[in-house]
């Protein structure tokens, strides 16, 4: 038998206490909201306060300087595509990896889930060399290419634990049925990976969303390709201490990712759960 | 038979094949040249400029390189006060919301949401907040905390780079304690209270052993940022005043990409390499035998 624990005068202490923390928390999200909507000015006089009168030109100037249209598109686009090739490349590999235990794949799982342990700096300068020698370098098709052999060490061992689940009988009936090899694998079994693609999803769009040296190192001097962390850190390079602008700037660039985490919470959360559980 | 021979060998190459490619182009080859970059004098260049110097770079690094050294101190110290902050402050956030409170799933979004935001941007924000916010706050309240020239000085940029990767970090390991709580088994719970025990021995003798791999999970994840933190030091004290908040992998983005000192720099980026791997590897063993068995 079950008790429900009752609300009693603790429990309401301790969601005092909690609730003012969580104002703490969503403090500096005030600061940058009231802020960018003042004029340096007044900024510098009281940084507290809400606005005397709002100045939405902040907004608009800030908008021009980042190009930011150019650089979401190019935050959105790189994601995207990188997140979607991740997903096929690492569940075909683990799909194969599960279902083929020879001595050789059971080599490489391990060896990609020892590489998660490299950091990206012991890897980095490297790989500028070889980005430029393959002429993957300042392209489009060449940040993505790097961002699938990063994330695929994770991404494979996630699918690797999910695909061990599921039931073989499935597929051979398919097979008796004669669906190739291929077939099986996107007509049967993809579609099982729902909640573990939906993970992969997750975990791999934040990091890369938010990743700046990697972009900095093979986009380079391509401003064309300028994704949103690039644009901002250039911002800051050029208008030191112009707070309106710069302020403004920043909102505008975290709103999009505020934005997916408030509509996806809820499976953003059980992701990364699941995702650190296994890893 | 040969045809069979023929087609497991396609499929291995259909399924496997691109990620192989991309692994092996992207990760592995460039950490195997690293070893041999490490004992060059490649300036990022042209490669056949780069001559073999043996053991000069490490005897440089090991010899006549304070830098380097200072941002291992700094990185250690920083490594391990972060650790124990986000961890205990993510342990009791996790308490207090398993408890039924009315804003439990507000708050639980509020905790997590700076995690969201990358450490590029975080640093700019902080860098507003502690140089213009705080001063707010203290002319207002008085409060001589706000007053510090947070970023002014070495002691006071290093507590900096603390607050902000706490409370960027806190509620990511908060929603893996709070799933561990979770699935803590109610009647042992029961039990133990029946029996008498007060709410530290719970915490002490059941609690705490029965979420022992979300802790090795949680100190895992904390200890690897913590100890490669980038994003957050180029944007919130650029390593500053002067060199004093430089972490280990800024230290080693500086040499190559400022110093254009490729060949030294990849040396230390391999060393890095084998720290955070030592360190790592070690904390997870250690904290792996201390988990029980349900």
């Amino acid at each position: 038998m079950e008790k429900q624990e009752k609300y009693g005068g603790s429990t309401l202490t301790f969601e005092v206490i909690a609730i003012i923390l969580g104002l703490m928390f969503l403090v500096p999200f005030y600061f940058v909201a009231i802020n960018s909507l003042k004029t340096l000015g007044e900024i510098l006089v009281d940084a507290a306060s809400l606005p005397k009168d709002v100045i939405w030109a902040n907004y608009s100037k800030a908008w021009d300087v980042i190009k930011f249209p150019t650089a979401l598109f190019n935050s959105v686009s790189i994601s995207i595509v990188s997140v979607v090739c991740i997903v096929v490349v690492s569940s075909m590999t683990a799909y194969r990896f599960v279902r083929r235990p020879t001595v050789f794949n059971k080599i490489m799982l391990s060896l990609l889930v020892a590489s998660m342990i490299i950091p990206f700096q012991s890897i980095m300068l490297q790989l500028v060399r070889i980005t430029s020698m393959l002429e993957l370098r300042g392209h489009f098709y060449g940040i993505v290419a790097c961002y699938i052999g990063f994330g695929l060490a994770l991404s494979t061992f996630l699918f690797h634990g999910f695909i061990k689940t599921v039931p073989l009988e499935i597929e051979e009936a398919a097979v008796v049925d004669g669906c190739s090899p291929l077939g099986v694998f996107w007509k049967i079994v993809f579609p099982l990976l729902k909640p573990i693609i939906i993970t992969v999803i997750i975990l791999n769009t934040l990091w890369i969303w938010n990743d700046y040296l990697l972009p900095v190192l093979v986009i380079g001097s391509n401003k064309d390709l300028t994704t949103l962390p690039l644009a901002i850190t250039r911002l800051f390079g050029q208008y030191t201490k112009q707070w309106d602008l710069a302020l403004a700037a920043l909102a505008v660039s975290i709103v999009p990712i505020l934005a997916f985490f408030l509509f996806l919470q809820k499976h953003i959360v059980e992701g990364i759960t699941a995702g650190s559980v296994k890893g | 038979m040969g045809n069979k021979k023929f087609s497991e060998w396609m499929q291995q190459t259909l399924f496997v094949g691109p990620g192989l490619l991309f692994f092996s182009v992207i990760v592995i080859v460039p950490f195997l040249l690293g070893f041999y970059y490490s004992f060059t004098n490649w300036d990022g260049l042209d490669l056949d400029r780069a001559k073999w110097t043996g053991m000069d770079n490490l005897n440089r690094i090991f010899t006549n390189d304070e830098k380097f050294w200072d941002s291992l101190w700094f990185t250690l110290k920083f490594t391990v006060i972060t650790v124990i902050a986000t961890n205990v402050l993510a342990f009791l956030l996790a308490l207090v919301l398993a408890r039924p409170l009315k804003s439990r799933k507000v708050l639980r979004t509020v905790f997590f949401m700076p995690n969201v935001i990358g450490g590029i941007f975080l640093g700019f924000i902080w860098q507003f907040i502690f140089t213009k916010g705080f001063y707010t706050i203290g002319e207002k309240t008085g409060w001589g905390f706000f007053e510090l020239p947070w970023l002014g000085t070495p002691d006071t940029a290093f507590w900096g780079l603390i607050i902000v990767f706490v409370w960027q970090t806190a509620g990511y390991m908060m929603v893996i304690y709070i799933a561990a709580f979770a699935g803590l088994p109610k009647d042992l719970i029961e039990a133990a209270k029946i029996d008498g025990a007060g709410y530290g021995q719970l915490l002490k003798s059941i609690m705490i052993p029965m979420v022992m791999p979300a802790i090795t999970i949680c100190l895992f994840l904390t200890i690897s940022n913590a100890f490669k933190m980038f994003d957050l030091n180029l944007t919130l004290t650029k390593g500053g005043p002067g060199t004093s908040t430089q972490s280990l992998a800024y230290n080693i983005y500086t040499e190559a990409l400022i110093n254009n000192k490729y060949g030294l720099g990849t040396a230390k980026a391999m060393l890095f390499f084998f720290a955070v791997s030592l360190i790592t590897v070690t904390q997870v063993w250690l904290t792996k035998r201390k988990e029980v068995e349900a």
